[in-house]
């Protein structure tokens, strides 16, 4: 268990940089059962790129009824999401499986 | 404990709706219990592999190896469906007379319930991969508050299984003479609406265009969360902002599992062995 946690935990540090080097991508980090930041600015009518994080050893769910997703992203790992193209707007979205802590808003201009 | 009971039922309802409609469609077929028996436990069995292999299935692909993942389950489901349905039309009226065209059919029942086992096993598989790495997540973390969130789990679980048998039970009172039709009219919109969640997973991960997104918003008059909405969205498909793509997927399926059926079902389209009994 260890192991896969540790390997999980390389495979996140080891692709972090290059998702954070790509112009479109948007990141979402989720620490304590709770979304950083957030509310997230993104461009409106533009394909998006969503990286979460999650750095919490439990697994997370990301879901949104606002923008139509839903994924798990396991402890310690990433996960890319593409979302959009997006009207200006609120789109909120939850962590389903801490929905009263994990909370946020993707704000679309 | 109650907010544990509602997730947990919400991920539970769609397989049980799933178990309760192909358990009462397949009614007449002998020996299906066993073989939705075995369906259920290997999909139960399935979800706990799932959820130990959460981080390299979504390693692969690029990344994008959970949303691959779900498509194709939901991508097999529909071809499964699709095949009982069509099965159903050539057979149907034979099983539903319990006439003498059943002992010919008895053979081809054996391949039918193994389509069977295999719907049930991935709808399970689905939505119970997903249970247990929520359940996981919360007996791993806080101490004593767990016990009863794991209690609401297991409410959880007993609810989406009592609406599934009510389904199933409901269902099994329609009169034999408009039974079929009816189940098959049920798994046909099942099947839709399976293929346009495929297509929502496909969009997801960029690998088909929307189209248009969303296609249109219902969600101000029919939210996706509320309990109509979800029986909606596991019946048949019903999506509140749905992306254009899933629309073509689902009217696709929808048309050509249709079509299917009429032309199998046509008198004189059957083989000579499986002749309607009259």
């Amino acid at each position: 268990m260890l192991r896969v946690a540790l390997l999980a935990l390389f495979a996140a540090l080891s692709t972090a940089p290059a998702l954070a080097a790509d112009d479109d991508a948007f990141s979402l980090v989720i620490q304590d059962h709770r979304f950083n930041p957030p509310e997230l600015a993104v461009p409106a009518g533009k394909k998006i790129k969503l990286v979460v994080e999650n750095r919490d050893a439990t697994p997370e769910e990301f879901e949104s009824h606002d923008l139509n997703r839903e994924k798990v992203i396991a402890g310690k790992s990433a996960a890319t999401i593409w979302i959009g193209p997006l009207k200006p707007g609120r789109y909120s979205f939850v962590g389903e499986y801490n929905e009263k802590t994990a909370r946020g808003v993707i704000v679309a201009k | 404990m109650f907010a544990t009971a509602v997730i947990v039922f919400r991920e539970v309802l769609e397989a049980a709706l799933i178990v309760g409609i192909v358990a009462a469609a397949t009614r007449t077929i002998p020996g299906r219990s066993r073989w939705l028996a075995g369906g259920i436990a290997a999909g139960l069995a399935g979800s706990a592999l799932v959820a130990l292999g959460t981080d390299r299935i979504a390693a692969m692909a690029s990344g994008m190896g959970q949303e691959l993942f779900n498509a194709a389950i939901l991508g097999i489901a529909v071809v499964m469906l699709a095949w009982h349905n069509l099965w159903m039309s050539s057979h149907g009226a034979a099983l539903a007379a319990d006439a003498r065209g059943v002992g010919n059919a008895i053979r081809d029942g054996r391949r039918e319930c193994s389509v069977l086992l295999v719907v049930v096993g991935l709808a399970v598989l689905r939505e119970g991969s997903e249970t247990v790495l929520f359940l996981y997540g919360i007996a791993a973390s806080e101490g004593s508050a767990s016990l009863s969130m794991l209690g609401g789990g297991i409410a959880g679980i007993a609810a989406g299984i009592a609406v599934g048998y009510l389904v199933y039970a409901g269902l099994l009172r329609i009169p034999l003479r408009w039974f079929f039709a009816a189940t098959g009219v049920l798994v046909l919109f099942l099947a839709a609406g399976m293929a346009s969640q495929a297509a929502r997973f496909l969009v997801q991960a960029d690998l088909l265009p929307s189209l248009a997104s969303p296609l249109w918003d219902t969600s101000g008059v029919l939210p996706q969360a509320s309990v109509a909405g979800t029986l909606l969205h596991s019946l048949v498909g019903y999506d509140a902002r749905p992306a254009g793509m899933q629309l073509v997927f689902y009217v696709t399926v929808l048309v050509a599992i249709a079509a299917g059926m009429i032309l199998v079902g046509r008198p004189g389209a059957q083989s000579g062995t499986t002749k309607r009994a009259s």
